[in-house]
């Protein structure tokens, strides 16, 4: 099954144009944007690897799809995410996360249930 | 009599003229009695409110808001010698200015200002009691509603505010840049829990990220809690494994009294459930207790404001929501229902705006045509997410988003469950139409105008969302709103 984390999952994978589009917007916001990969798309493993620091002073879409084609060569087997990082105060977070290359094949995770007393169950994901 | 000392924004006995001819026994007007202060200006530590009012035929506006001052703070209806055993200027609540509403004859807004020292730190319920204790009884005013209050940055540090917040709820569902998905599960009554539970895990696994309990969903016949908060977490660590996405069921959690609730309360804890609720009825201190639990126990806190409507609905009489809004962030909820604009409940779109205002802003800016009367500065309040629950649909995707942008949860209860392919399709649906448009808004196209077609676009590849259009085209709610601005034109969006 698909893995459905980031903003359009549901979506047909973006074109690099599209991405493209996407980071200008994040760009027009004011908003750091940035690269990151991971072999294990948990639903609580916040800390992908980092490709490079977040593009702090980046002016158009250009440079990031060149790193993003650079990650995806050397990472193929992996998921890269694209964010964009909002360091306004009341915010200092993430306002836009997408996943912007998937492995040929997808993660799958298994639920296992631990019986214990009662009827009471507690539950782990793991790696199918 | 030697000059006493004042502290600044008080003179003594302003007013009030002669202390023995004031404090003479008998029966003075309010007015008289030093409830009535038009030079006043409100010191940055005082408590604002503004009321509106309805007074009896005969009665002046100046001397209704003067009672209103005098019966939200130290005034009884005749003099009391007792007063002079205390600083009593500093007491009294001072209306300090009326205007006419609008286009309204006969109604005012009264502004009254409070002394911080006249409320108990952090507590919702000694600040409600003094403002809206007895006023709303009170003969000489037909009528009365609180309008809208401005709180002190002293007095707002008295709270700890939301337990989790938009930011870290949205750090902790790993979730950004897009309004979150939701849908209550129907029908709300008669479900077993394992019935129930079905719905919960078809809705997640087709994309949403929360399902949600009704309102009046506690532990009946049909199903006791313990039954309906298994089969849901099940349901929910299933989605979860599925998708690789964190998914959430509002487990509601009010109950008769607040051991029960933190009973019901660990028992989704134990289950490992993200989120829990509970009903506005429960009532404030209640909110606050478990607001407090919540925190120690790493729980995002939804809020259903189930019966405002006796009290928020109508325009003379009662609290506007956007007050009660006010005193929910101060005491601490994640999630609170404000109302959708164009679905089934009421609300006109500047009015509910002005509600999501007071719930996500870091700075409130007064804003008369969104009902917003004064500055609010939220002093680092964390912000609570608005939700958007009751009538709503796929097709209306451009506007919802448009009205309210990303920090909302869209709750399409009917639009997920009543769609004709089932569950799972209608909650696809739902979320293609939401990922679709972002996109769009994102890419500068124009929503709002350019929305039927960019969802007919999206349908082209998602059969579950096509149909979801063709079911509910024409389905709108456009009645006028009761609780309307009073500085513009209403419009409606329908």
């Amino acid at each position: 099954m698909r893995i459905t984390q980031g903003t359009f999952s549901f979506l047909p994978d973006l074109t690099d144009e599209q991405i493209g589009r996407q980071v200008d917007y994040a760009l027009q916001q004011g908003w750091a944007v940035s690269i990151e990969y991971t072999d294990d798309p948990h639903p609580r493993n916040t800390y992908w690897e980092m490709w490079g620091m977040p593009m702090f002073d980046l002016k158009d879409a250009a440079g990031l799809l060149t790193e993003l084609r650079e990650c995806r060569k050397t990472h193929a087997d992996c998921y890269i995410k694209v964010n964009a990082f909002d360091s306004t105060r009341g915010f200092e977070t993430m306002r836009l996360s997408f996943i912007a290359h998937r492995p040929p094949e997808e993660a799958r995770y298994r639920l296992r249930r631990e019986e214990s007393e009662g009827r009471l169950l507690r539950y782990t994901l793991e790696r199918a | 009599m030697a000059p006493t000392a004042t502290l600044p924004g008080q003179s003594s006995q302003r007013t009030t003229g002669n202390t023995a001819t004031r404090y003479k026994a008998g029966v003075l007007k309010y007015k008289e009695m030093g409830y009535w202060v038009p030079d006043y200006e409100p010191k940055p530590t005082d408590v604002v409110a503004v009321f509106r009012i309805t007074p009896q035929e005969g009665v002046d506006p100046d001397e209704a808001a003067a009672a209103v001052a005098g019966e939200s703070s130290t005034a009884t209806w005749t003099v009391v010698w007792t007063d002079r055993l205390t600083a009593a200027e500093n007491y009294r609540a001072k209306a300090f200015r009326v205007d006419p509403v609008p286009g309204t004859p006969g109604q005012w807004f009264a502004y009254i200002a409070y002394d911080l020292d006249l409320f108990e730190e952090g507590s919702i319920a000694n600040l409600t009691a003094s403002i809206i204790g007895n006023v709303f009884s009170f003969k000489p005013l037909k009528a009365a509603r609180l309008e809208d209050m401005q709180f002190p940055v002293a007095y707002v540090k008295t709270f700890k505010g939301p337990p989790t917040g938009i930011v870290v709820e949205r750090e902790r569902l790993d979730k950004y840049g897009r309004p979150l998905l939701g849908a209550t599960i129907k029908p709300k009554l008669g479900l077993s829990g394992k019935n129930y539970g079905r719905v919960v895990y078809e809705a997640l696994l087709g994309g949403l990220d929360f399902t949600k309990d009704d309102e009046n969903i506690n532990s009946q016949p049909f199903m006791h809690w313990r039954d309906r908060f298994s089969f849901c977490m099940e349901a929910v660590q299933k989605a979860q494994a599925a998708s690789g996405e964190v998914k959430g069921h509002y487990l509601n959690i009010t109950a008769g009294t607040m051991e029960e609730m933190y009973r019901r309360g660990e028992f989704a804890k134990q289950l490992g459930s993200c989120i829990v609720m509970v009903d506005l009825i429960v009532g404030w201190t209640a909110i606050q207790s478990i607001s407090e639990w919540s925190r120690q126990n790493d729980m995002i806190l939804h809020l259903h404001r189930a019966g405002h409507g006796t009290y928020t609905r109508q325009k003379n009489h009662g609290v506007s929501f956007r007050v009660i809004a006010k005193w929910l962030r101060l005491a601490g909820v994640d999630h609170m229902h404000a109302g959708t604009a164009v679905g089934k409940l009421e609300g006109d779109p500047l009015t509910v705006q002005g509600y999501y205002n007071v719930c996500r802003d870091s700075f409130t800016k007064k804003d008369l045509p969104r009902g917003i009367f004064f500055d609010q500065d939220w002093a680092g309040l964390r912000k609570v997410m608005p939700v958007a629950s009751g009538g709503i649909h796929a097709g209306q995707m451009h506007q919802l988003i448009d009205l309210f942008g990303d920090d909302v949860v869209l709750q399409f209860g009917g639009g997920t469950i009543g769609h004709p392919m089932g569950v799972q399709a209608g909650a696809t649906a739902n979320r293609v139409a939401l990922e679709a448009m972002v996109l769009a808004r994102n890419e500068g196209r124009d929503i709002l105008n350019e929305g039927p077609g960019i969802l007919m676009q999206a349908a082209k590849s998602c059969r579950p969302l096509e149909a979801a259009l063709m079911t509910w085209k024409d389905v709108t709610f456009n009645y006028a709103s009761t609780d309307t601005s009073d500085f513009v034109p209403t419009a409606s969006v329908a």
